[in-house]
């Protein structure tokens, strides 16, 4: 039992890997100081007209104290959030039915490929004529946004799952029962769990444009409406906002992604 | 004594897109005594795999049946392990997570199951690494990972497809002495799939080699060294004699009957 795995053990290039990160993080906001600098500078040479970084940063104290942003946040992230957890809970076992049974695919993958080339915003003023111009229509549309994105990713997934390891569990005296939730359902993670980072990704995308169109409430609507009163320092703070709460929800998936899938071997 | 695995005019044909149909095996007939290690060489193509994946009972034969303790194979089970070249062992388990597989789908509690899995992930020398995910393991010790989840079934017979075919010639000799020793501790039926004379020689009681084009039994060569197997064996005039004899085989089949 000489034999020594070869593969070096992960605390070997801890040390190295910390400091690339330090330095990193380091040039990440180096970046950001200068952006913001140069934000400054050009605005307040009068260069383009827009506003400042201190105007904006008031405005989002502003914002904040009058409780508008918060409450224009949670409207929608609310929306993103329903819209998007139907759209997984949908998806994840359409895909796998598809993956699974020939004759399921056959009879949903047609209408899966032609909605998939229909952008979910086209499918707005549809759905306000239909359905009104309530919470429904927005969530619906965001619903379609995630379930499309995912549905094929877990299809994907399953249909690509090594024909080996269901081999190797059927010599084990696996049926298909079994074959399916202990080797299929943990094969296929890794592809679901990309479906569901695009699926958020569009999401939040989709909740903004359709906020734009119609909305009392949320980041887009608050956008909308500093678009009618000429205030881009609101716009701005909006702006900011999403780019914000998308990366923080990216990142919340990717750790969830790196604790589901940590026995990936990364080529 | 009724051989414990018996091939019986097995032939499998497959069918290639705008070509003919495709003779994998043909007419291939062999009898295994019980206890007995047996290996098959021969050039690819020779239908050595098809022949292994249908007493698996992971293939259909066109024609033909594998019998196994006087039952014909229907389809796969426990009493007959597999192990794969690719190790096959599934990612997000653990080694003994692997292991412990099969004893999981027999519904063996708990306590039982730990106690089997250990004694043969210590049997083939992983014990350091029962919480080792396999991507932490090199190929070999996958590949006795993955002979530890056979045998933890406690199957009667092992069929092994090209096992140490993706490792390093090092590696594999070092592999083939720990599976006849593990093999002399717990004696199963093993049916072991090769490409390599030297290897076919130096695990078996018997090496069958087959030729290709169609996929067929060629000759049965006995090997009549002792185990276990030493380097002293693998060093001796006697075992190059069986080599040369089995690489003769190998390279000039007998033509297609």
């Amino acid at each position: 039992m000489s034999e020594a795995a070869t593969e070096p053990l992960p605390q070997a290039g801890a040390v190295k890997s910390s400091w690339r990160f330090n330095s990193m993080i380091g040039l990440n906001i180096v970046a950001l100081v200068f952006g913001l600098g140069f934000w400054q500078l050009v605005t307040s040479l009068g260069v383009v007209g827009l506003p400042t970084p201190v105007q904006v940063f008031n405005q989002a104290i502003a914002s904040i104290s009058s409780g508008l942003l918060v409450s224009d946040a949670l409207a929608s992230l609310a929306r993103v959030l329903t819209g998007f957890i139907l759209g997984i809970a949908v998806a994840v076992p359409v895909g796998f039915l598809m993956g699974w049974y020939p004759t399921a695919r056959g009879l949903i993958e047609p209408y899966i490929q032609f909605f998939r080339t229909i952008p979910p915003l086209a499918i707005i003023p549809l759905a306000i004529v239909t359905m009104g111009i309530g919470e429904v229509p927005k969530i619906f549309v965001i619903f379609l946004a995630a379930f499309l994105t995912s549905v094929v990713a877990t299809f994907q997934g399953v249909i690509s799952v090594d024909r080996t390891l269901i081999n190797a569990a059927r010599v084990l005296g696996a049926r298909d029962a079994t074959i399916f939730r202990r080797v299929v359902i943990p094969a296929s993670t890794p592809f679901i769990m990309v479906g569901v980072r695009i699926g958020l990704g569009s999401s939040w995308a989709t909740v903004v444009a359709a906020e734009l169109i119609a909305a009392q409430s949320g980041l887009g609507f608050r956008m909308q409406q500093g678009q009618l009163y000429y205030d881009l320092p609101v716009i701005f703070v909006s702006l900011i906002t999403i780019g914000i709460l998308g990366l923080i929800m990216d990142r919340i998936v990717i750790a969830a992604d790196r604790r589901l899938t940590a026995w990936q071997e990364k080529a | 004594m009724n051989p414990k695995i018996s091939f019986k005019d097995v032939s499998r044909t497959f069918d290639v897109a705008g070509r003919p149909i495709f003779k994998a095996l043909d007419r291939f007939s062999l009898d295994i005594e019980d206890g007995e290690f047996i290996t098959v060489v021969g050039p690819s193509g020779c239908g050595k795999s098809t022949a292994m994946n249908i007493a698996a009972g992971l293939l259909q034969p066109s024609s033909g049946q594998v019998v196994v303790d006087g039952v014909e194979v229907k389809g796969p089970g426990p009493e007959r392990g597999v192990i794969f070249q690719q190790y096959a062992l599934f990612p997000w388990l653990t080694v003994r997570e692997n292991v412990e597989f099969g004893l999981r789908l027999q519904n063996i509690p708990k306590q039982k199951r730990r106690e089997i899995a250990d004694h043969f992930i210590d049997l083939v020398g992983l014990k350091d690494f029962a919480h080792a995910l396999p991507k932490m393991l090199s190929g070999g010790m996958k590949q006795r990972c993955a002979i530890a989840r056979a045998y933890a079934v406690n199957p009667k017979i092992l069929l092994m497809d090209e096992p140490f075919g993706a490792l390093d010639a090092l590696t594999r000799v070092q592999l083939q002495d720990q599976l006849l020793q593990t093999w002399s501790k717990e004696r199963r039926t093993v049916m072991f799939i090769t490409h390599d004379v030297d290897e076919a020689v130096y695990l078996a009681n018997r090496v069958v080699v087959m030729a290709a084009r169609p996929g067929r039994l060629d000759r049965i060569i006995d090997v009549g060294l002792p185990y276990p197997r030493t380097e002293e064996i693998r060093l001796s005039p006697e075992f190059a004699t069986l080599r040369n004899e089995v690489w003769r085989a190998v390279y000039h089949p007998a033509a297609a009957a």
